[in-house]
């Protein structure tokens, strides 16, 4: 591809030490969270990432801001490595990229008003380029579709579709370049879902802003994704434009999951193949292809070799056995 | 349809005592279940579902309390029952499945305790008898190796296979109706889609009927045969499902299905609905829905629209829609 990727994850890996379902309480597993990712945003893109609970999709997220440690692996931001810098480094950089969480209800402070939840990126960089902070909240409240009469409210007098505006307009005061949204609307009411990724899109316009959109709903994901990268159980199973996944996703799983969202239409109701059984534990995953155990086209080979990268399209590769041997028989 | 209802709910109020005043959660619902019919009742949060459907186990938490209203079971009103006749109905032939698996065993029991429990309650059975119902129900409900699952605890089961369990609880008395109370918000959809198919399957060949109460239009399309949609305690429209996706009639619920992204079109703007739920504290004048509705005229803010019934079946509490205009 010619534009320039302003993320890229290399063999990314996360792994967290709980205490082992065992008789010894000294005794520690293992819990494999992301394991062994690789990942590229494109500048001006938004890639969703999508994955049922505990595949780790939330933990690849905050590994790439470095709001936690990982455990080994790169990640470039502009082409540096950000897990090599120092906390001093690092915290120049993070004005670049912010994160919006899932629930507006916690992630405001109860004590602070809105002008300083805003203004308070703005004190940390004092070095802030255009005009004073009230005119800069004020625009930020606008962009956002709020009144700026409002800075000296509370959160607690707003509802979850205007709290999860405001703390859009708080990661949005620093002007960032990227922008990780952890299933920004799925704590908000149906109807209002909507006026939040219209928000989004309309933003991502005004600011060339570059998102990361973490979700497991996939109607919304669709909606606002360029790429798509799906996730079982630490790893990316399969990435591609968002066209191409939705018209034929390749790998079963991503089958399976698409299968499995109801269609809003009941005259398309079907008996759909489903997936049997739930998602192994990460702290011992299946050898070989992670999804195998509940893989309705298993072969011999995925209980014992993990699958490679294989591209069925142009920028849509994917993670699966099937795919190597119909290159190779070809 | 000629046959009496299992289920009548006829101007059910419902107000909760608050800090602040009095709140009315649900103002005056009318809804009928059919015998093995799976009725879905759609609506955002504060619209009055879930208080609907306390109601009708009249378990709603102590400052709610039901103004008036009927809610007829077979033959008798459930609100004129007393308390020792209410319980025997209770989880015996109305069987509740609640959104919250995790919150809703107790973490010190057994899974096959708290089953038994349930059995109980309602009839004599001899241990053995109740060891093997137990597993009878756990096997039926899709759990694996149920002889060493019973005796595990809530913990120990995953959110999917505790929503199963409690499936398997709400099932243990043969119920005739079950209520299931956002029974998969907290579970992912392709898990979703097993509990789905597994109440589809109990529909099938039980013939239990089951109210589904969900914010989500998908699901509602995928399993339910009629729909209430609720908004701000009130229902503003009760189709069958086929007709309430074909021709949505009022203008809320062509909103909520239109502000479903799709799988299968591509668009650049999702259709919103502005504006957001009204807090039940401050309804406002005139039809609830008013303040977000773009076809409200004068008449919308005086007074609030009754259910009337359309010629396609559907009934519809909205002025312009009652008068042919939109």
């Amino acid at each position: 591809m010619t534009t320039r990727a302003l993320v890229e994850v290399k063999n990314l890996k996360k792994h967290f030490t709980v205490s082992a379902q065992s008789k010894n309480p000294f005794k520690k597993d293992l819990v494999y969270a992301v394991d062994g990712v690789d990942l590229e945003i494109f500048k001006g893109e938004t890639l969703g990432l999508v994955g049922e609970s505990g595949c780790g999709k939330t933990t690849l997220g905050r590994c790439i801001i470095r709001l936690i440690e990982s455990t080994s692996g790169e990640v470039h931001f502009n082409s540096q490595n950000i897990l090599e810098l120092s906390n001093r480094d690092m915290r120049r950089l993070r004005r670049h990229m912010q994160i919006i969480f899932q629930d507006p209800f916690s992630s405001l402070d109860p004590r602070m008003k809105v002008g300083s939840i805003i203004s308070q990126p703005l004190n940390v960089f004092k070095n802030s380029e255009s005009g004073t902070k009230k005119e800069v909240i004020d625009q930020l409240l606008e962009a956002v579709g709020l009144e700026s009469g409002i800075t000296d409210r509370f959160p607690h007098e707003f509802s979850g579709g205007q709290r999860q505006r405001i703390a859009i307009a708080r990661s949005l005061a620093l002007r960032p370049q990227f922008i990780i949204a952890d299933e920004p609307v799925s704590a908000l009411d149906v109807s209002i879902r909507a006026q939040i990724l219209n928000l989004m899109t309309d933003l991502k316009k005004q600011f060339q802003l570059t998102y990361l959109y973490i979700s497991h709903d996939l109607s919304t994901l669709k909606f606002i994704s360029d790429r798509v990268a799906v996730m079982y159980l630490g790893k990316i199973v399969e990435t591609g434009p968002v066209g191409s996944i939705f018209k034929k996703p390749a790998h079963p799983y991503t089958q399976a999951l698409f299968e499995a969202v109801p269609v809003s239409n009941p005259t398309l109701r079907k008996k759909r193949s489903q997936l049997k059984g739930e998602p192994p534990s990460p702290i011992s995953p299946p050898p070989g292809c992670r999804f195998h155990p509940r893989c309705s086209q298993v072969m011999d080979i995925c209980s014992r070799t993990d699958p490679v990268q294989t591209q069925v399209t142009t920028g849509h590769s994917v993670l699966c056995h099937l795919y190597v041997n119909q290159r190779s028989s070809e | 349809m000629s046959s009496t209802p299992l289920l009548s709910v006829r101007d059910l109020q419902v107000q909760f005592k608050t800090l602040h005043g009095t709140v009315a959660a649900v103002n005056g619902v009318n809804f009928d279940i059919e015998k093995g019919e799976l009725y879905g009742i759609v609506g955002e949060s504060g619209s009055g579902k879930s208080v609907t459907a306390l109601s009708i186990l009249n378990i709603l938490p102590p400052n709610g309390r039901i103004d008036s209203g009927q809610i007829r079971y077979m033959d008798s009103d459930l609100l004129t029952l007393e308390d020792h006749q209410m319980r025997a109905i209770r989880g015996n032939e109305i069987a509740m499945v609640f959104q919250d698996a995790l919150a809703s065993f107790d973490p010190v029991f057994t899974i096959a305790n708290q089953i038994g429990e349930a059995v109980r309650i309602h009839r004599k059975i001899s241990t053995s008898q109740l060891n093997d119902l137990i597993i009878q129900q756990l096997t039926s409900v899709g759990i694996p190796e149920p002889q060493v699952r019973k005796d595990q605890y809530p913990h120990q089961f995953s959110g999917g296979m505790k929503q199963r369990a409690m499936s398997a609880m709400a099932l243990s008395n043969k119920p005739s109706l079950i209520i299931a109370d956002e029974p998969t918000t907290s579970l992912d959809v392709t898990i979703q889609a097993q509990l789905m198919d597994l109440f589809m399957h109990l529909k099938e060949s039980l013939g239990v009927s089951i109210l589904l109460i969900t914010h989500d239009m998908g699901l509602i399309a995928e399993v339910c045969d009629r729909v209430s949609v609720m908004y701000a305690g009130f229902i503003l429209e009760t189709a069958d499902v086929f007709s309430l996706f074909k021709e949505p009639k009022h203008p809320y619920t062509r909103g909520l299905i239109d502000s479903i992204p799709s799988l299968d079109k591509d668009i650049d703007t999702l259709v919103s609905i502005p504006g957001r739920v009204p807090s039940p504290m401050e309804l406002p004048t005139g039809c609830v829905f008013q303040p977000r509705c773009s076809y409200a005229e004068e008449a919308c803010l005086l007074g609030m629209p009754k259910l009337q019934s359309l010629e396609n079946g559907t009934t519809v509490a909205c002025f312009r829609v009652q008068k042919g205009e939109i």
